[in-house]
């Protein structure tokens, strides 16, 4: 490069700053392009200088884990009960979404949740009971992320409660999430009444038996990545829109419940529980990303995330390179669609383990793939379009398998690097159902959310120290 | 009367953005006054001496936060001006790009994505942040313009280094001017095509040079600034240098012409053994600096900034310099004259200048200096000439209004014309004032018209004292979207004499003067 050669090309300007200069050369007739640009956040200058220094090995180390993303393949091979199922689980251990918290400072739709998992494992007649029991220190409480599973919403797992086991065939780890019970006044979202335990009970006593023989009658399970990236073409972003893979995996199972289940009363009615909720696919969407990224772990040196997984108090992100850390900051209230009778006063800060369909490259990510929801981000779906486009900037690369029509087809964004998040002071944006702040009341809306910036500023410290 | 205030988090604007929001809030029914602003320091140093400033909500705002405090009549004047404040924004964030769609990346990288091919980098935003912004660019292969000012000496010289070695150019920080292959960059005038190139460490300094040059029927290669720190002795000269070997090798290029204010002498000696190399023929001012080892090197010396464009042009024409300074100095013998014809129709005794380009400013003080002497100024030559009071003229008074005194918190005088034109009429009132000089810089980045700002000041100037002499010197061309020769028509009309540059305009006032004063 020389200056010389400048002076036989097209002039085409990038400009950050003023907006007037961009309208002055295009007025002129030059190709010119705003950069919407913000100052980036702080972090020291140290750790600036860390990452800086290490540029060459944070790449090395983040190719590393996109390969191991991108090779990832979840597979639907069965299903458990928690106990059971999932690693280190325990009769009085309550798992959670989000990083690790107290009964004190859970918020309301988690705390309403813990109470109704008490009284439906019997460990409480009454809501004063569970709560009692809750706050005693008799009962423990761990998040999801910490015992290879994932919850949408409050993600409560209690011991009795039956749950998926998704593998990731490529690596062999498994990852394992519940049941979606529906919207509404469901568990997930702090509601505690008795439809909403009589339900969790039908799920465990009648659904889980007649899915459980149905997905074993699969001899190679039923494979995931695929459906996801069908879902995909289909309109499904796989957080907030669910649709096309609960019909996919509706067609898949379909004719298994009905070899498999001798009771036809029992095979139609979990068919028809399935069938009725366009939200079924999304606790599969789940475990399919966290044993993806899961694999991803432990990679020395790399600042792509792993976790991203909300509390309703707090936002915790953990990254490949710093492998276990949590780094929190106080979780946002999401800019929503209210359902009538509610406002954004009744809202919970965000809340759930679902933004891992975004860590995976999903959901708020792959927003420009559905079309159907773009009222949730302006109404349009140059919108959604433009949504996704900004988070290919804090992309390290794209996926191979999951893509988007709309962007003829490019794939879709896939690890999160908290570099680029930091520089570009472009936090994640995550699809997201609004849970009422008190418990016992449910679901009052659903929208978007931008993570928190303070979680990213801690991890990029984080991976600093990791690497001095 | 009611304060209210709020602060929208995360929400950023860029500066002039925010003021046309800012002028159109207040233009508002039942709007006292109003500050929209980022939540810097600065800012709200300003915001408090507004008397807008609420610490309740201001105190934890940072440069990230978007401050707003409306006075208003009413809190439902409040309350009806948030939405429209809200749809201005929106306005703002949903402007087209060319192509029609609306995707802004939000950085540098995501931008050389969205446009292939790109290759100059334009940087505005608070200097704290431009040096990071223009290392971006460098790495990614762009040259970078930085009009950001309050860079750091080091941040500089990292750069250029950098750029230097990666064969990049660096204009700036600071750099108001620049054409690169015609494009007018920033604050940049329409010029004709030609074979003169320029490399200049002085903004306005470059536009008077290259209009001049254009309107005189030559044209211009390319016009590369470098920001004035370039040729301090920490910097080195590195992109002055840069671009001069450009230019040397550039087979577009016949006549090289080079603009500064004095360069350190460690400089200077750089710059004169790069003109020993140039088989070209080189013309150069260094305003108000010794023209001897320019001439040594065997480049031609311009005593002021016209003089050097029009033996630029004459050397591109391929008419001879000697005429060309025989014209000059009958062109100076006739201002003479014209002066004499003033003198007797004229009141007062005082010359007041109201400039809004530095070097232009710089440049009428030393032509005066060699006539009248030393004039005083917020920017003067002799440091004992400088004003106490910068709002307040005394004697023989010059002003640079693109000073940081009148530009915190105000756009640039070439922009916003509502200081000067409150000037001109103040110095009108003043029974000792007998000429006002005043430049007025067209182009892009300029206002798009400054008839509509500069009549009504005149016409009233005028009224209060009809004997007031105005002179005027316009730096542009006819291509400039405001067109040079309707501007001067206009101004013409409105009573001001219009002179064909500043280096005239600045010789018929010393000429004024000295003939009023008996020199």
């Amino acid at each position: 490069m020389a200056i010389n050669d400048l002076f036989s090309q097209e002039v085409k300007v990038v400009n950050t700053g003023m907006t007037a200069f961009r309208d002055d050369l295009a007025h002129c007739g030059v190709s010119v392009i705003q950069v919407d640009w913000k100052p980036p956040v702080g972090v020291s200058p140290e750790s600036l200088d860390i990452i800086d220094d290490n540029l060459a090995k944070i790449d090395e180390a983040n190719a590393k884990a996109l390969e191991i993303i991108l090779k990832g393949k979840p597979v639907l091979t069965g299903m458990g009960v928690a106990l059971d199922t999932i690693p280190g689980m325990k009769k009085n251990l309550i798992l959670h979404s989000g990083p690790p918290i107290t009964w004190e400072r859970m918020s309301g739709p988690t705390r309403g949740a813990v109470i109704g998992a008490l009284i439906y494992e019997g460990m409480a007649k009454t809501p004063e009971e569970a709560e009692a029991l809750a706050a005693s220190g008799k009962i423990e409480y761990a998040p999801c992320h910490e015992h290879d599973a994932v919850g949408p919403m409050a993600g409560i797992v209690s011991a009795s409660m039956p749950v998926f086991i998704v593998k990731n065939e490529t690596f062999g780890n498994q990852a394992y999430c519940t049941l979606n019970e529906g919207l509404g006044k469901v568990l997930r979202y702090g509601a505690y009444g008795d439809d909403v335990v009589e339900r969790l009970k039908w799920l465990e006593t009648v659904m889980y038996p007649v899915l459980k023989k149905a997905i074993e009658s699969f001899e190679k399970g039923i494979d995931l990545k695929n459906m996801i990236a069908q879902a995909l073409h289909m309109g499904d972003e796989v957080h907030n829109r669910n649709r096309a893979g609960t019909s996919l995996l509706y067609r898949a199972i379909a004719p298994a419940v009905i070899r498999t289940c001798d009771d036809k009363d029992a095979a139609a009615k979990v068919l028809e529980f399935i069938n009725g909720n366009d939200h079924f696919f999304l606790n599969l969407s789940m475990p399919a990303g966290k044993c993806t990224l899961d694999a991803a772990r432990g990679i020395k040196g790399s600042s792509l995330l792993v976790v991203m997984a909300r509390n309703g108090t707090d936002f915790g992100i953990q990254l490949s390179g710093t492998d276990r850390q949590w780094f929190t900051g106080p979780a946002l209230v999401p800019d929503a669609l209210y359902f009538p009778g509610f406002t954004k006063e009744d809202a919970n800060p965000d809340i759930g383990d679902s933004a891992i369909t975004e860590t995976f490259g999903l959901g708020g990510f792959a927003i420009a793939a559905a079309p159907a929801i773009v009222q949730f981000v302006g109404g349009t779906a140059r919108d959604a379009i433009n949504y996704t486009m900004t988070m290919y900037e804090i992309a390290f690369g794209e996926n191979n398998v999951y893509q988007i029509p709309a962007l003829n087809f490019r794939g879709t964004p896939t690890g999160i690097d908290v570099r680029s998040v930091i520089a570009k002071a472009i936090t994640p944006f995550i699809d997201t159902g609004v849970a009422h702040k008190n418990p016992g009341v449910g679901q009052v809306g659903a929208g978007v959310v931008q993570a928190p910036i303070e979680p990213f500023i801690k991890a990029f410290e984080g991976l600093a120290k990791s690497l001095s | 009367m009611v304060l209210k205030g709020f602060v929208k988090k995360g929400e950023y604007f860029d500066s002039v953005s925010l003021m046309i929001v800012s002028k159109e809030v207040n233009a508002l029914p039942g709007i006292a006054d109003s500050a929209i602003v980022m939540g810097t320091a600065q800012n709200k140093e300003i915001v408090r001496g507004a008397n807008l400033y609420i610490p309740e909500l201001f105190d934890q705002a940072d440069d990230t936060d978007l401050l707003l405090a409306l006075k208003a009549d009413s809190d439902k004047v409040v309350e009806e001006t948030l939405v429209k404040i809200d749809d201005l924004f929106k306005a703002l964030r949903n402007k087209k790009d060319e192509g029609g769609s609306n995707f802004s990346p939000k950085s540098l990288e995501g931008a050389v994505e969205a446009l292939p091919g790109a290759n100059i980098s334009l940087i505005s935003v608070a200097g704290r942040y431009a040096g990071r912004e223009a290392m971006r660019a460098l790495k990614q292969g762009l040259h970078v313009m930085m009009f950001s000012d309050n860079v750091s000496i080091e941040d500089e010289i990292k750069l250029k280094r950098f750029a230097h070695d990666k064969g990049l150019l660096v204009m700036g920080p600071d750099c108001g001017t620049a054409v690169i292959n015609g494009v007018p960059l920033a604050f940049a005038n329409v010029l004709s095509k030609g074979d003169c190139g320029i490399v200049a460490a002085s903004g306005t300094g470059l536009q008077e040079v290259m209009t001049i040059i254009s309107n005189e029927g030559a044209g211009i290669s390319q016009a590369i600034g470098t920001g004035g720190r370039d040729v301090k002795e920490a910097i080195g000269g590195i992109m002055f240098i840069d671009a001069m070997r450009a230019l040397a090798a550039d087979p577009a290029t016949k006549v090289i012409v080079l603009v500064s204010k004095p360069p350190h002498e460690s400089v200077l000696r750089k710059i004169a053994d790069e003109i020993k190399t140039i088989k070209k023929p080189v013309v150069g001012i260094f305003i108000g600096g010794d023209p001897k080892i320019l001439e040594a090197a065997g480049a031609i010396a311009g005593s002021t900034l016209e003089e050097t464009a029009v033996i630029a042009a004459a050397l591109s024409k391929g008419a001879s310099v000697d005429d060309c300074k025989k014209k000059i100095a009958d062109r100076k013998a006739g201002i003479i004259e014209q002066a004499k014809a003033l003198t007797p129709k004229c009141r007062g005794k005082y010359l007041r200048g109201l400039f809004s380009g530095g070097t232009l400013c710089d440049e009428t003080q030393l032509i005066c200096k060699d006539m009248i002497g030393y004039i005083n100024s917020n920017a003067p030559l002799n440091p004992e000439y400088r004003l106490k009071d910068s709002w307040k003229s005394v004697g023989h008074t010059i002003i640079d209004l693109g000073e940081d005194e009148f530009t915190v918190g105000r756009p640039h005088p070439m922009i916003d014309f509502s200081l000067r034109n409150k000037k001109i009429t103040d110095e009108a009132a003043d029974k000792d004032v007998a000429i006002l000089l005043l430049d007025l810089v067209l182009g892009y980045g300029s206002h798009m018209d400054p008839l509509s700002e500069f009549v009504p000041a005149f016409t009233e100037a005028k009224k209060i004292a009809p004997e007031l002499l105005i002179i005027c010197s316009i730096t542009g061309t006819d291509g400039d979207p405001q067109n040079r020769s309707r501007i001067k028509a206009g101004l013409e009309r409105a009573g001001a004499i219009m002179m064909p540059s500043n280096a005239a305009a600045s010789e018929l006032a010393g000429n004024i003067i000295r003939i009023l004063e008996g020199k």
